[in-house]
Order: structure tokens, then C-alpha cells, then sequence
């Protein structure tokens, strides 16, 4: 009789202890919910709830006023169909070039050299330099730029100083050279930010890998490309991706270096989508394109994410 | 019989309060009327009246406005005016005009429209009912003595369809009108003497100031500006006719902008552009940058309106001088872009009455008019009958002034082509004439494109 108690009485507290352990997994998922919401509720007001709100304007015609008028996906037909969309797109493309590939390479290029070459109190003042264009605001920044590359800014005055005052011109009012121009301040903008994850990256590299290599009698550049730039898989993937983005997405250095001129030449799908929806009255459009955007950078940015992860898990 | 006469007098009481409430309702009925026909007349009166009083009361009033960044003639006025009537104060939010331009639909749209704004082209604003339609203050404040070619570009259909006639939505705080400046030192220098008469004579000058080594024109041309449409429309206007060019910045069944007259100013333009008599920067060269270029005194001359001309009264005093463009042919007919400094008043303005008042104020007012000129350099407008106040003969400003007077006696008066619709200027006339510039298309290309342009807006 009593060994039946005690046996029930142990059940008992086995299925108290175990309801005991669910409620308080219970309480903690409700935690986390708590903690996650304040994110959740801004996540949805400002990313999702626009974003739904951009596909709803696209298929409308309406100037942000007046009645809008459903129009179906020709807003859509319109982005793909007018030329002088689909050069803004394309010149998005040319920006990736001067915004993602060459920040990115000379990071990992500036990274290693001030990694073996400048330590110490000149390694951080160079880091400082490197990095100040993340801190400086652009538009701040974009003015500076303005003011160096115009027609007798300091550029040209190097540039006739060593003796080529027959190439200087007004850079950024140059049909070739406007773009290639802004691409060169998205490259003083994102060098130092690319430069720093680089570093930060290298630090935790294992010491040993690169003794053992100079061990085995590896140069500098074989060191680089066996051991660096493999050890960087993740950090160069961040670098691409936010590069990327910022090309695509590229606004506040067009707009106060060049609003899109001369002619066309500089015009980017944001500046683009700024000017439909606020001159033109055309928010449709202007959401439409905004739309096309978002999946553009979607189909950049997805496949080099998912190259990375794939790496990261080999 | 006491019962009778009590029943009589218990039937009676009730009979007699009925026929009070009756009277009482009579009587308030009579005072509600009167007094309705009190107010009503009343109204009537403020609407009738055109003093301060009826329009603004005599309690504290805070008008709203959205002006446009660095125009000095603007806030000396709203000082003036708060000065003469103290009971009125001004709560002013100012913006640079492309900002006011992408956030006129929005601001005059929303919870807290201001009282009086200035506008960019107003034909969409109509067609959203976000302008209050001035007629009644035009009746009341008589602006029909003002002259009606200055008033034709605030006018539209109430659908906002063309430009120049139907309703009055807007009014100009003053009229400017559009020349060319030049640097007398420079202009000495190559042995201009007096103003050209023709363009031929212009050709030749600018020729002259080339080979002299003295930029001919600074000009501004870059990001989202289009500086030279400026002496684009000056060599239209030279080619064809003012008459021409309203028709088709006032959106005229059939106008086009792609005509023979306006394909040879083009052409003329594309030959002053590479006979190198342009800043060679002036793609890259945005207002501000032309204007502290020409006060330094780099270039012969530049095309602009006379805004300007306060501003060098106060800088470079005695030093700059103005000239209309020269016609095609001595004597003939000379003209000159004329826009209203254009304000409205939100249609669902607060103190939509007091405004008007204000607006009228500044085009009739001594004081304001003084200032207008003063600080404007501009027409102030107003009733023909007023005359312009008196300025410093020789300064620019009495120049630009007598300039007036000119193109108004040969009706030169014409809008000016960015104006043509809300988009024209940004998406197509910036891109051609950059174009054009840069050598990238042809005078044809130009006028091809903008038209192409104008018929997609307003289709």
C-alpha cells in the first residue's frame, strides 16, 4: 500500500515537474515574442506595410492626389518597354563596377598591405582616413566632390600641374566621363567601410595558418590568395552584398553630384523613381519601378548570399 | 356656475399658453430671421468691402506661408505688411523652389494648408481643386485694371486644361522679364558702345569678346538645369514670335514647339555653342556657380531675368548693364520671357480673405510697391494706372524697368517654355539642351524630343 503511494506520488511529481517545464517553455517563447515585437511592429510599419503599399500604388495610374485608376501590370509593360527606363537600369549595372568590384578588391588589396606593411600609429591613422568618408554625411561629401572635380577644381590643377592640363575638363558635366566620375566618389565612400570588415576579418585568421605557410615558404601573394582572401569568405560576401545594394539603390551621390545629368547619363533607378513620383506625379509608374528594383537587387544579391552560406557550410 | 367658471377658467389656461408659446415661437422666429438678415448682410458687407477690417477682423491673425528660398522682396513684404497691420503676423516655411515643386500637391493637399504658397505651374493643382479660384477677390479687389497679359498665365479651366484663360487661380507678387546682362569693364574692352540692335550685331560682339580671350557667355547648364533655354527662347522669339511660343506654353489646340522658326533659333544656338562662345564647364555649371562667375567678372555677358537686378545694384554697383535681345531686324518687335513671381492660396486656406487682401496689398500699397522694386528689381504689377516707383536712374534696375515698358508696347511678353507642364522641364527640355550642348544631338533631335514629351503629358 505504501509502495503504491510513494510510486504514485512520484508520478505525480514527475507530471508536475514536466507541466512545470512546459509552462515555463511556454513563458519563455511568449518572452521571446515580447522582445521580439518592438522590431516586428517597426519591421511591418516601415518595410513591410510600404512595401505592400508600393505593389498596390504600381497597379494603379495616380498622381499621389486624384482618384487613382486601376491599370492592371502596365506600369510594369511601361518600365520594360520605355528605353530610357531601361538605360536607368542599365546604368545602375555600370555603377556595381565602380560602387562593389573595385571597392571591394582594393579593400582586400589595402587591407593586407596595412596588415603587414603599416602597423602600429600610422596603421591607424591610415584606418582613420579609410574609414572618415562613413562618418563624413554624403551630401556633405557629394558637395566637396562637386567642388573637386569641377572645371578648375583641385583635380584639374593636379592634373595640369603634372604637365595632362590637356585632359581636364568638367568631369561630371562630360557625357563620357559623368559616370565614371560619381562611380569614383561611391569608390572614396565605400573603400574605408570594405577596407575595416576586411581587417577585422583578417584578425581572425589563425596566426598559425600563415607561419606554417611561410614555414612551407609561401610568398606574400601565395600567402594572399591561399590563406587571406579563402579565410575572408564571409566578410567579402557582406562586402558584395551592401556594395551591390548600394549601387542598385544608388540616390543621395547622384542626386547632389550630377540630379541624373548631363542629359540622361547619371540617371539610377532611385533618382529615377524620385523624379516620377514627385515632378512627374506618376506614382504608379514610379511604384512600379521601385517594384522592379527591389527584385532586381533581390536577384543580385540572393545567389551571392547563398554562395557564401554554401561556402561557409563546406 | 363656479365650476363652469373655474372649468371655463382651467379650459382657458391652457388655451392661453398655447397662444404664448405661439407668440414666444413668433417672436423668436422674427429675431432668428433678423438676426440671419443681420449677419447675412453683414457678410455680405465683408464680402463687398474691401478694407482691412472685412478681410483680416480685428483680432490676432497668423497667416501661413510656403515661400521660396532667398527672395528677400518676399519677406520684406510680409514685414511691411505686419507693420502696417499689427494685428497680422506671418508663420513662413521657406524651401528651395525644386523642393517646393515636388511637395506643392502634398503640402496644399494636406491637414495644414497654408495660407498663401508659391506655386510652380499650376494647371495640375487646379486639376486636384488644391487653389483657391481668386474670382470673387479679382471682382472685389478690381484686378481687372491690372493688365490682363500678366494675369493670362494664373489663369485656367477649373479642370486644369491649358493655360491663359478660364478662372483665376494664382497671382504674381511681381512680374519678371528675362534679357541679357553685361559687364560694362569687359564690354568696354572690346569697344561695345551701346547696346546691339540687332542679332546680327550680337554675333559680332560675341565674336569680338572670343577673340579677345573674354568668354562671350557664362551660361548654366548642369545636373537637373537647363540654363540654356534661356537664350534659346530669346532666339524663338527672335525667329518666329512671342505670340508663337504662348500658344504653345499655354497648351493651344494644335501648338507644337517643333517649327521651322524655333528649328532655326535652335540651329543658331548649336552655332554660338560651337563657335565655343559658352563656358565650356557650363554642363557641369549650376546657377549659383554662374553667378558668382559673372560677378567676378569672367564672362561678357549672361542671360537671365531681372531678379538679378537688385543684386547687382547692391554688389556691382554702376558695373553691369542690360539690354533686351536684339531683333532679327533693326527696329522690329523685341520680347522677353515675363512670369509671374506666381503665389496662391490653398483652397482650403484658413484665412483664405485676409491673403487676398495681402495680395492685393502688395500690388496696389505704396510701400509695398517700393519694396517690390526695391529688393524684387521686378515689375510690381497692379493697376496699370500706377506707376512704377521711381529707382536710381543708371542703376540695372532702372534699366530692366524701362526694358519693360518695351516689350510690353510690342506685346513681347511671352511664358516661358520650362513652364509648359509640371515635367517638361526636368524630363525633357534639361536632358536635350545638355545635349545639345555636349554636342550629342541635332537642333531637330531637340525640338523632336521635347515635343514628344509635351504630347505624352498631355495625353
Amino acid at each position: 500500500m505504501s509502495e503504491e503511494v510513494m510510486v504514485t506520488s512520484r508520478r505525480e511529481l514527475r507530471a508536475g515537474r514536466s507541466t512545470l517545464r512546459a509552462r515555463r517553455g511556454v513563458a519563455r517563447g511568449y518572452a521571446g515574442w515580447v522582445f521580439l515585437a518592438p522590431a516586428m511592429v517597426a519591421y511591418g510599419m516601415f518595410v513591410l506595410w510600404p512595401l505592400i503599399t508600393s505593389i498596390r500604388y504600381s497597379l494603379y495610374n495616380w498622381d499621389g492626389v486624384s482618384t487613382p485608376h486601376w491599370v492592371g501590370l502596365h506600369n510594369y509593360a511601361t518600365v520594360f518597354s520605355d528605353s530610357t527606363l531601361l538605360s536607368v537600369i542599365g546604368h545602375s549595372f555600370q555603377l556595381i563596377i565602380y560602387f562593389s568590384l573595385i571597392p571591394v578588391t582594393l579593400g582586400l588589396i589595402v587591407a593586407a598591405l596595412m596588415r603587414r606593411v603599416v602597423t602600429g600609429k600610422l596603421g591607424t591613422v591610415a584606418r582613420t582616413v579609410l574609414f572618415l568618408p562613413q562618418v563624413v554625411p554624403l551630401v556633405a561629401a557629394g558637395i566637396a566632390w562637386n567642388w573637386v572635380l569641377s572645371s578648375n577644381g583641385a583635380l584639374n590643377q593636379i592634373l595640369s600641374a603634372v604637365g595632362l592640363g590637356g585632359i581636364t575638363r568638367a568631369w561630371l558635366g562630360d557625357f563620357t566621363f559623368a559616370l565614371p566620375a560619381v562611380g569614383v566618389i561611391g569608390v572614396w565612400v565605400l573603400l574605408g567601410f570594405c577596407t575595416v570588415l576586411m581587417l577585422v576579418g583578417m584578425s581572425k585568421i589563425d596566426p598559425a595558418l600563415y607561419e606554417a605557410s611561410q614555414l612551407d615558404g609561401a610568398g606574400p601573394i601565395r600567402e594572399f590568395f591561399s590563406i587571406t582572401v579563402p579565410g575572408l569568405r564571409q566578410e567579402i560576401g557582406v562586402c558584395v552584398t551592401v556594395t551591390v545594394i548600394a549601387a542598385l539603390s544608388a540616390f543621395d551621390i547622384v542626386y547632389i553630384s550630377t540630379s541624373g545629368g548631363p542629359g540622361t547619363q547619371t540617371m539610377v533607378p532611385g533618382l529615377e523613381i524620385y523624379q516620377l513620383a514627385f515632378y512627374n506625379r506618376e506614382v504608379g509608374l514610379a511604384s512600379a519601378l521601385a517594384v522592379v528594383l527591389m527584385v532586381l537587387v533581390l536577384i543580385c544579391v540572393l545567389p551571392i548570399q547563398w554562395f557564401v552560406n554554401r561556402g561557409g557550410r563546406q | 356656475m363656479l365650476r363652469r367658471a373655474r372649468g371655463h377658467a382651467q379650459a382657458a389656461r391652457p388655451r392661453s399658453a398655447s397662444l404664448m408659446v405661439i407668440v414666444l415661437a413668433a417672436v423668436s422666429l422674427a429675431s432668428l430671421i433678423a438676426a440671419s438678415a443681420a449677419t447675412a448682410a453683414r457678410q455680405a458687407r465683408a464680402a463687398a468691402s474691401t478694407s482691412f477690417a472685412a478681410a483680416c477682423g480685428t483680432k490676432h491673425v497668423t497667416l501661413t506661408g510656403y515661400f521660396e528660398t532667398g527672395f528677400p522682396d518676399v519677406t520684406e513684404l510680409t514685414s511691411a505688411f505686419t507693420k502696417q497691420y499689427p494685428n497680422v503676423k506671418w508663420q513662413v516655411r521657406e524651401d528651395p523652389f525644386a523642393t517646393i515643386t515636388q511637395d506643392a500637391a502634398l503640402t496644399l493637399g494636406g491637414p495644414n494648408p497654408p495660407d498663401l504658397m508659391r506655386l510652380p505651374t499650376i494647371s495640375s493643382l487646379v486639376k486636384d481643386h488644391l487653389l483657391k479660384n481668386l474670382t470673387p477677390y479679382y471682382n472685389l479687389y478690381h484686378w481687372n485694371k491690372f493688365p490682363a497679359s500678366q494675369l493670362a498665365q494664373l489663369r485656367t479651366s477649373p479642370s486644369g486644361v491649358g493655360v491663359g484663360s478660364g478662372p483665376l487661380y494664382a497671382m504674381g507678387l511681381n512680374y519678371s522679364l528675362t534679357g541679357v546682362f553685361y559687364n560694362k569693364a569687359l564690354a568696354a574692352k572690346i569697344g561695345m558702345k551701346s547696346a546691339p540692335k540687332t542679332l546680327a550685331q550680337l554675333d559680332a560682339l560675341l565674336a569680338k569678346a572670343k577673340a579677345a580671350g573674354i568668354t562671350p557667355i557664362e551660361q548654366f547648364n548642369g545636373g537637373a538645369t537647363g540654363g540654356l533655354l534661356f537664350p534659346l527662347q530669346q532666339l524663338m522669339a527672335d525667329y518666329g514670335s512671342a505670340a508663337q511660343i504662348d500658344k504653345w506654353v499655354f497648351d493651344k489646340p494644335g501648338a507644337t514647339i517643333n517649327t521651322p522658326a524655333n528649328v532655326k533659333a535652335t540651329e543658331h544656338l548649336q552655332q554660338w555653342i560651337k563657335a565655343g562662345y559658352f563656358n565650356s564647364d557650363a554642363n557641369a555649371v549650376l546657377y549659383p556657380q554662374m553667378m558668382s562667375n559673372f560677378e567676378a567678372g569672367k564672362a561678357l555677358l549672361i542671360f537671365d531675368g531681372d531678379w538679378e537686378s537688385g543684386n547687382f545694384d547692391q554688389h556691382m554697383p554702376g558695373k553691369v548693364g542690360f539690354f533686351l535681345m536684339p531683333p532679327l531686324k533693326a527696329g522690329g518687335p523685341v520680347a522677353g520671357m515675363s512670369a509671374p513671381l506666381t503665389y496662391g492660396i490653398a483652397a482650403n486656406a484658413p484665412h483664405a480673405a485676409c491673403t487676398a487682401y495681402f495680395l492685393n496689398w502688395v500690388a496696389t500699397n505704396p510701400t509695398a510697391r517700393k519694396i517690390n522694386v526695391k529688393y524684387g528689381g521686378s515689375n510690381p504689377g497692379g493697376p496699370t494706372a500706377l506707376k512704377i516707383p521711381t529707382v536710381k536712374p543708371g542703376s540695372t534696375t532702372s534699366q530692366t524697368l524701362a526694358a519693360g515698358g518695351l516689350v510690353a508696347k510690342d506685346n513681347g511678353d511671352m511664358g516661358f517654355i520650362a513652364n509648359a507642364n509640371g515635367s517638361i522641364y526636368a524630363e525633357a527640355w534639361t536632358p536635350a539642351v545638355q545635349k545639345l550642348f555636349a554636342g550629342q544631338t541635332t537642333p531637330q533631335g531637340v525640338l523632336s524630343s521635347v515635343q514628344a514629351a509635351y504630347k505624352a503629358a498631355g495625353s
